[in-house]
C-alpha cells in the first residue's frame, strides 16, 4: 500500500506513539479521578500534554488547553458555546462540514450566518471579512488550511482583522496543526480547535480546544469532571469546565508522544519534506494532458498543507480513486471531502475531486510511482 | 495546600518540584473541605513558602492549612 490520504488520518506515525498508548493502556488509570499512582500518574501525562500543545500553539497555558474527541466536536463546542441567537457569524466557503454545519444549526436557532466566498481556485479575500463585519458580528470562525485544495489562509491578517473590530476569531487548524506554524499569541485566536489524529501525528479520537484566557465557553457537555462533586453545576475553571467525563488519556499519551517528537525531530523540517514531495508529485502530473489540479499553486501559495488535488478530465473521482487503489494500491481520498462549498466554488460538485495528501514519512518511490500510475490513468482516459 | 481543579494541582506540583519544595500529593483529608480531592502535603512550618511560590508564578490554590496527619 502507499497511503497518500493524510489529510484524513496520518496512517505512517512514529513508532513511539503507538508504543506510549501500548504503555498507558496498561499502567495509567484515570485522570483527576484519585489519588493513588495510577491515577496520579494519568494527571501527570494529561497535565505534561497540555503544557506541551500550550506551547506548540502558543496558547496562554496548560489550563486553557482542554481535549475533545476530535476537532469537529471542539468546533461544535465554539459554535454551542459562543454564539446566541441574534448574533451575527461569519465563516468561509472554505470550511469542512465540522465547522459549517454547526453554524448551519445555529442559523437555524436565530443566529445570523455570512459565508466568504471562495473564488474558482478556491481562495477567500480577507478584504472582504472587513467588508461582511456588523455590529452585532460575534466571531469570525476560518480553518487555516483547506482540506481539498490545501491552500492556506493568512491566520495572522485574519485575527489582526477580528481584533481590531472586537469580535472573537475561532480558528480550525485541523490541516495544520503539527506542519505549519500556529501561534495563538501572534495570531490573535480567541478560540483554537484542533485535532490529534493528522499533522500532529497521534491517534484518533484525539484532539482539543485552545481558549484565550478570559474568554468564556458555554460547555457542551457537563458531568463528571472529579471536581465540586458536591455542586449541582459543573465547575467553570478551565480545562475542567470543557472536559465532562473520563477523558481518552491511552490516546493523549500517544498524543503526547507524537508532538513530542515533532518538537525533537522540528516542524519546519517535517513541513518542508511534505512540501517537496507534494512539489514533486504536482510537478510530475501539471504536464500530463487531461489532468485538472484544483487550487492555487502560484508563487504567492507557495506556503500550503502537502495536497493536491485533481481530475482526469470529466471522469468521476470516485472511479479514478477506485483504479488507483484496486490497480495501484495507492490510497488517495475521492468525493467531497466533507466540503461542499469548497467543490461547489472549484465547479466540482458531481465529480468530486481525487485528492492525494502527502507525509514526510512518505518516500520519493511512493511519489514517482502514483505520479506514473496517474500518467497511465490519464493516457487510458484520453482514448 | 487545596486547589481548585486538578490541573491546578498537578501545576503546583511541577512548581514544588522545580522549586525543590519538599512534598507530596495525597487525598484531601475529610476535615478540609476542597474543589479538587487532591492537597500537597508538605513538612510542618512550609506553608508560607509554597503560597509564595504559588502566588510569584500563578498556580491557583485554594487554601494553605497546618493540621496534624
Amino acid at each position: 500500500m502507499i497511503y497518500l490520504d493524510h489529510a484524513a488520518t496520518t496512517v505512517l506515525k512514529p513508532r513511539c506513539v503507538a508504543e506510549a498508548v501500548a504503555e498507558a493502556m496498561t499502567s495509567l488509570g484515570n485522570s483527576g479521578r484519585g489519588a493513588h499512582g495510577a491515577s496520579l500518574g494519568a494527571s501527570r501525562l494529561v497535565y505534561e500534554t497540555r503544557a506541551l500543545l500550550s506551547d506548540f500553539f502558543g496558547a496562554d497555558g496548560p489550563e486553557q488547553v482542554a481535549f475533545t474527541a476530535n476537532a469537529t466536536m471542539a468546533l461544535n463546542m465554539a459554535a454551542e458555546g459562543l454564539v446566541e441567537p441574534g448574533d451575527h457569524v461569519i465563516t468561509t466557503g472554505m470550511e469542512h462540514n465540522s465547522v459549517l454545519r454547526p453554524l448551519y444549526r445555529k442559523e437555524r436557532q436565530g443566529a445570523e450566518l455570512t459565508i466568504l466566498p471562495a473564488d474558482k481556485r478556491g481562495c477567500i479575500s480577507l478584504k472582504d471579512l472587513e467588508q461582511a463585519i456588523r455590529p452585532e458580528t460575534k466571531a469570525f470562525f476560518c480553518t487555516h488550511a483547506s482540506n481539498v485544495t490545501g491552500n492556506v489562509n493568512d491566520l495572522a491578517r485574519a485575527g489582526e482583522i477580528c481584533r481590531r473590530h472586537g469580535i472573537l476569531f475561532v480558528a480550525d487548524v485541523s490541516q495544520t496543526g503539527g506542519i505549519l506554524p500556529v501561534d495563538m499569541k501572534a495570531m490573535n485566536v480567541d478560540v483554537l480547535c484542533f485535532t490529534g489524529h493528522k499533522g500532529l501525528l497521534g491517534p484518533q479520537g484525539t484532539g482539543g480546544i485552545c481558549l484565550r484566557r478570559g474568554i468564556r465557553l458555554r460547555p457542551l457537555l457537563v458531568g463528571g469532571s472529579g471536581i465540586r462533586s458536591y455542586e449541582k453545576e459543573h465547575p467553570d475553571q478551565m480545562p475542567e469546565a470543557l472536559e465532562a467525563g473520563t477523558l481518552n488519556v491511552h490516546g493523549i499519551a500517544g498524543l503526547h508522544a507524537a508532538v513530542s517528537c515533532i518538537r525533537q525531530q522540528g516542524r519546519e523540517k517535517l513541513f518542508r519534506r511534505e512540501l517537496s514531495l507534494m512539489q514533486m508529485f504536482y510537478e510530475r502530473v501539471s504536464r500530463l494532458p487531461g489532468v485538472i489540479i484544483y487550487g492555487d499553486f502560484g508563487e504567492e501559495a507557495a506556503v500550503r498543507a502537502p495536497i493536491v488535488s485533481l481530475n482526469l478530465g470529466q471522469e468521476d473521482s470516485a472511479w479514478t480513486a477506485g483504479e488507483l487503489s484496486a490497480r495501484f494500491g495507492i490510497e488517495t481520498r475521492a468525493g467531497a471531502h466533507c466540503a461542499p462549498l469548497m467543490h461547489r466554488a472549484l465547479g466540482t460538485e458531481k465529480q468530486g475531486a481525487v485528492r492525494f495528501s502527502f507525509s514526510h514519512m512518505n518516500t520519493e518511490a511512493e511519489v514517482e510511482a502514483a505520479a506514473d500510475a496517474v500518467e497511465v490513468l490519464s493516457r487510458e482516459a484520453a482514448l | 495546600m487545596t486547589f481548585p481543579t486538578t490541573t491546578d494541582a498537578m501545576a503546583a506540583e511541577r512548581l514544588f518540584q522545580k522549586a525543590g519544595l519538599e512534598g507530596r500529593l495525597i487525598p484531601v483529608p475529610g476535615f478540609i473541605r476542597a474543589g479538587c480531592g487532591l492537597a500537597w502535603s508538605a513538612p510542618a512550618g512550609m506553608g508560607q513558602k509554597l503560597c509564595e511560590a504559588a502566588r510569584e508564578h500563578g498556580t491557583a490554590y485554594e487554601e494553605c492549612q497546618e493540621a496534624l496527619l
